[in-house]
């Protein structure tokens, strides 16, 4: 009876590794930023360059910042939803615009819609570094005391934004 | 024909220059750039994450190369520099991964593994010498051995 027993156990829990394996996307790499302060920057304002903003001024709001750039395939992907996002008014999203050339990223908000309250330009990914951007879009959500507590790597898709995002952004704009 | 094959040798050696505009700073400090490399090859690019910082002609290798070569000048040590990218991208970056609870299983699984093989093993091989082990013979399979020995010179001389 053992002689089959065995294997077989073996056998499951060789199955159930393979099976969470499956399941996990080997790009996302766990953040250390989660529950740390969002790194501090200030740059140029995309759509008007003369005005800077900072991480900062948000102190007190929920809020997401969004990394995205005209070069970036999936942002196009991710785009319309970030629209609809916007529009419902839950969360406000700023754009790091990454290592991208201005006239780009403005040609592109102006083809598709811009669902950004504003967005920054990182003109050389310094502040992408900061925030350990590996891939556009990544997204974080930035709580009232600009600490980090949610990161996206990747687009938000709907199943994201409406079961991790925004269930946490109402708990942290309920919460003192 | 000769011509023709040195050109395309000489634009051969040419192109990885023409290409990796990136690495102009290379040149100004050999020392300092061979620091950067020995760094770098002991960091992951995460964008392609089977390949070391050093290695990797990703866009983001390159900023951190550079961003490794700045911190360099200006003193830091590679320490200080290590714990500035794990700060921000996490211990993933490091190429070796380090020894902590997270990565005890990949570091003692094989002699986890290796132990329990040995325990089976010896499990089995001492299961297997009891069941041969010699048994003494009872006084029925005595006396049958002897008429037995007994029995066969006369058969052979027969």
């Amino acid at each position: 009876m053992s002689r089959f027993v065995i294997p077989l156990v073996l056998f499951v829990v060789l199955v159930v590794f393979l099976a969470i394996g499956l399941g996990r996307d080997p790009h996302e790499v766990p953040s250390p930023l989660i529950n740390q302060s969002a790194p501090h920057f200030q740059l140029a304002q995309l759509k008007d360059p003369s005005r800077t903003f900072s991480g900062d001024e948000m102190r007190g709001k929920v809020w997401l910042l969004n990394v995205w750039a005209s070069w970036c395939i999936t942002c196009r992907d991710e785009h319309p939803l970030l629209l609809e996002y916007a529009r419902s008014k839950a969360v406000p999203i700023y754009g790091l615009n990454l290592k991208d050339k201005p006239e780009d990223a403005l040609a592109w908000l102006g083809e598709l819609g811009d669902p950004y309250v504003l967005s920054v330009s990182d003109l050389d990914g310094r502040v992408g570094i900061d925030y350990g951007v590996y891939g556009a879009p990544e997204t974080y959500l930035i709580d009232r005391n600009g600490v980090i507590r949610f990161k996206q790597i990747g687009p938000v898709t709907p199943d994201i934004w409406t079961q991790k995002i925004l269930p946490l952004a109402q708990k942290l704009n309920s919460g003192n | 024909m000769k011509h023709a094959l040195a050109l395309l040798i000489l634009l051969g050696s040419l192109s990885p220059a023409v290409i990796a505009k990136d690495a102009q700073p290379a040149a100004a400090d050999p020392v300092l750039e061979e620091r950067v490399m020995k760094l770098s090859k002991e960091l992951r690019c995460l964008v392609c994450q089977n390949e070391t910082l050093a290695d990797s002609r990703a866009d983001l290798a390159d900023d951190l190369r550079n961003q490794i070569r700045e911190q360099m000048k200006s003193g830091k040590s590679d320490k200080e520099i290590i714990s500035y990218l794990t700060a921000r991208y996490g211990k993933f970056i490091l190429y070796n991964p380090p020894v902590d609870p997270t990565t005890y299983l990949l570091w003692f699984g094989p002699f986890v593994l290796l132990l329990a093989g040995l325990f089976v093993l010896f499990r089995y091989l001492k299961q297997r010498r009891e069941l041969i082990v010699e048994q003494p013979l009872s006084a029925e399979e005595r006396s049958r051995a002897e008429t037995l020995l007994k029995a066969t010179p006369e058969k052979e001389t027969a």
